[in-house]
């Protein structure tokens, strides 16, 4: 029977960072051009995904399990992040009824 | 021996207590606070003498400085040097302070005049008590304060403040050198103490710039005893309450310098060339105050004139390496010249403060005893036998005789001109017709008795003055070289002298002549010195002092006044306005135009920091491909 890492390794290094980089930079579009938060918070989601992707492709081609260990640690993280994050856009939706961020400049000034 | 710091406890005391009160208590009040503590101090200084056993005796006071190796302990000595300059000081003082009531009697500023004196005694005696180097300085610097405000004491006066001004300035620059000295002292010898630094130098630990310590130290001495260049504070220093001109800068200030010089005879012996230095500078500075002095109108200026002279014979037989010889000129001296001005003093005070030698005469039976003193000063420092003036005198020029001839007949010369000019202002002054105005005839008095016994004490100790150091030859022991002589090198023999050598000849001659002269002159033919506007030619070129303070001005401060005025309008200007100031003006500017990028906008601030995260992994990888 296979491991996982086996299964991992049967496609090339090369298309795990094709397309972790290809799903980061959807990531950074998504951040830079969306204007609704919920939209630009799963943008965000996407980025840390595609690092995770990447981190678990080297572990397997490395041999070195800590790489899946960070993985872990940044899916725990990442949940507690959104839990913060949706309640704050749920207060700010609450205090101005939108989520739009191009209203969010009062720090301004 | 606690009675020791009694003597410049006591004139301290007065001074606090006179200048708290002032001018809250009576006249009387101040001048009782003023005068007794220098005759205390007197009294003891007797005391402290009589029991004086021929050895140095070091009283510690307090600790003072301590760093590291470095131990300045406030410590007064007592010695032979330092017991003669204590009987001087509060001798002469005493008289002052008593000379002051009746002078200054109708002045606003009474008791704040008897403040400073006192305080200018307590500094006075710092300077000769102290053990060490650093003690002596507070006491330099000290009665350089104290000499400020005396000469600027009448300070509505503009000039008078100048003059003030002038003689501290003129003193700073001297001190400054002093204060090298010192500095270098303590970098060779680790200790400013006297029996330190001169045992270790006669133990034959000679460091190499020892002579640079003694131009140094002479430096100091130049400002203070208005030597050339620094002379020239001095005479405007006559701007003072006469009691100050005779006190501070005739008997005792000005002789702080000879005092150090004559303290510090350890180091100048082994400086050969700064000995001969001292030696020339003092002869320049006698024949050019002599020679000034021939001409000079105003009564306190040619005495004023006289001291920087008689200062520069001192400074002569110390080039010599005549030091008992200087000291007995310092305290002749003060006894003389003293006198003189107190007499001058008194003419003032008679004549309504006129000071013009033009405008008095035949003041002799109007105030005879102002009259006989003054007499009795004038042949003192002419130097007839015999009085003080012409032993004291005499023993500089003996010793000159030996050392330097050229020197030694220079000298004469100005020993000539000192008579002659001494001899034409008693003349001008007392002889002839009064040649001054109605109202000032009319007010012509002989002044009060405090003022007149001052003045015939110190006639008695400028007579008998020179019993001190009678020499051999007329009898006496030299008491006061034998007193000395543990803290001098020993000096060279003489040999004996007969009244018939050219040696003892020319100075006689120098003595007689010019009074004869004088009253040739100024009594017999009657002449008296032109108007100002009438002067002329190289008698001009004397009168205004050969227009040394017009080149120091042109040469000192005017270049001096230029650069401030350059430095404040154009340096100021270009470095302070532009730059300084131009610096925050950038930055403001700068502020302003970054500002607007703060848009509030996150989705451009996640952009920039996008781009920025983008140039910073480029350059990381740039360098790590590199």
């Amino acid at each position: 029977m296979q491991t996982i890492p086996d299964i991992i390794r049967t496609i090339p290094l090369a298309h795990y960072i094709l397309l972790s980089s290809a799903l980061f930079c959807i990531g950074i579009l998504g951040v830079l051009t969306r204007r609704n938060a919920i939209i630009v918070f799963m943008a965000i989601e996407l980025m840390l995904n595609a690092v995770n992707l990447l981190l678990a492709a080297f572990s397997s081609y490395y041999s070195d399990p800590s790489g899946q260990i960070f993985v872990f640690f940044i899916m725990a993280v990442a949940a507690a992040e959104v839990a913060v994050g949706l309640a704050i856009i749920v207060m700010i939706y609450r205090n101005i009824q939108s989520i739009d961020i191009g209203i969010l400049n009062k720090l301004k000034n | 021996m606690s009675l020791i710091y009694l003597i410049p406890l006591l004139p301290f005391i007065g001074f606090v207590v006179n200048g708290l009160s002032f001018p809250n208590i009576s006249k009387q009040l101040a001048a009782i606070i003023g005068t007794i503590p220098p005759l205390a101090a007197f009294l003891i200084s007797i005391q402290v003498f009589v029991n004086f056993d021929g050895t140095t005796q070091i009283l510690h006071v307090a600790e003072w400085i301590k760093l590291g190796d470095l131990q300045i302990p406030f410590d007064f000595q007592i010695d032979a040097l330092s017991i003669l300059m204590l009987l001087v000081i509060t001798g002469v003082g005493t008289l002052i302070h008593i000379y002051s009531i009746g002078y200054m009697a109708h002045d606003p500023g009474f008791g704040k005049f008897f403040a400073f004196l006192n305080l200018f005694i307590f500094f006075m005696l710092i300077l000769v008590l102290g053990a060490n180097f650093t003690v002596l300085f507070i006491g330099w610097e000290g009665v350089g304060l104290c000499s400020y405000l005396l000469i600027g004491f009448w300070n509505q006066k503009n000039s008078y403040g100048n003059a003030a001004r002038k003689a501290f300035i003129m003193n700073r620059i001297g001190d400054l050198g002093f204060l090298i000295g010192i500095f270098l002292l303590i970098q060779d010898f680790g200790s400013t103490g006297y029996a330190t630094i001169f045992s270790s130098i006669q133990q034959g630990d000679v460091p190499d710039n020892l002579g640079v310590i003694a131009f140094c130290l002479f430096v100091g001495a130049m400002g203070k005893s208005a030597q050339i260049p620094l002379f020239t504070w001095l005479p405007d220093a006559m701007a003072g309450p006469t009691p100050v001109s005779a006190l501070i800068h005739a008997a005792t200030m000005v002789t702080a310098g000879i005092y150090m010089v004559i303290r510090a005879n350890v180091i100048f012996e082994l400086s050969p060339d700064i000995l001969h230095l001292v030696g020339w500078i003092g002869l320049s500075t006698a024949l050019l105050g002599a020679i000034i002095g021939l001409f000079q109108n105003d009564i306190k200026k040619v005495l004023a004139y006289s001291t920087v002279s008689q200062l520069g014979y001192m400074f002569m037989g110390l080039g010599a390496s005549a030091y008992s010889a200087s000291f007995f000129h310092v305290m002749t001296h003060a006894f003389f010249k003293a006198l003189l001005f107190l007499g001058a003093g008194s003419v003032i005070h008679a004549m309504s403060d006129e000071q013009d030698i033009r405008k008095m005469g035949g003041l002799k039976s109007k105030m005879p005893i102002t009259y006989f003193t003054f007499l009795l000063g004038t042949l003192a420092i002419s130097g007839i036998p015999p009085f003080s003036g012409f032993f004291s005198k005499d023993e500089i020029l003996a010793n000159l005789y030996h050392h330097d001839l050229l020197m030694w007949s220079l000298a004469i010369l100005g020993s000539a001109c000192t008579s002659f000019y001494m001899f034409r202002v008693f003349i001008l002054t007392f002889w002839g017709e009064f040649r001054g105005s109605e109202k000032q005839a009319s007010h012509l008095h002989e002044s009060p008795w405090s003022m007149t016994i001052p003045l015939i004490i110190l006639a008695l100790f400028s007579v008998a003055g020179g019993l001190i150091n009678l020499p051999h030859f007329a009898g006496g022991n030299e008491f006061l070289a034998h007193w000395l002589a543990p803290l001098l090198p020993s000096p060279e023999s003489l040999g004996e002298v007969s009244f018939f050598s050219l040696e003892m000849g020319a100075p006689l001659l120098a003595a007689f002549i010019p009074p004869l002269l004088a009253i040739f002159i100024f009594s017999s033919k009657k002449l008296i010195p032109a108007e100002d506007s009438q002067i002329q030619g190289i008698q001009k070129l004397i009168y205004q002092k050969f227009y040394i303070d017009e080149l120091y001005d042109l040469i000192i401060v005017k270049p001096i006044n230029f650069l401030s005025v350059f430095f404040g309008q154009v340096i100021d200007f270009l470095v302070i306005d532009l730059f300084v100031e131009g610096i925050g003006k950038i930055v403001q500017y700068a502020s302003t135009e970054f500002k607007r990028i703060q848009t509030g906008n996150v989705g451009y601030y996640v952009f920039m920091m996008v781009i920025s995260i983008a140039i910073i992994l480029f350059m990381g990888l740039k360098s790590w491909i590199l």
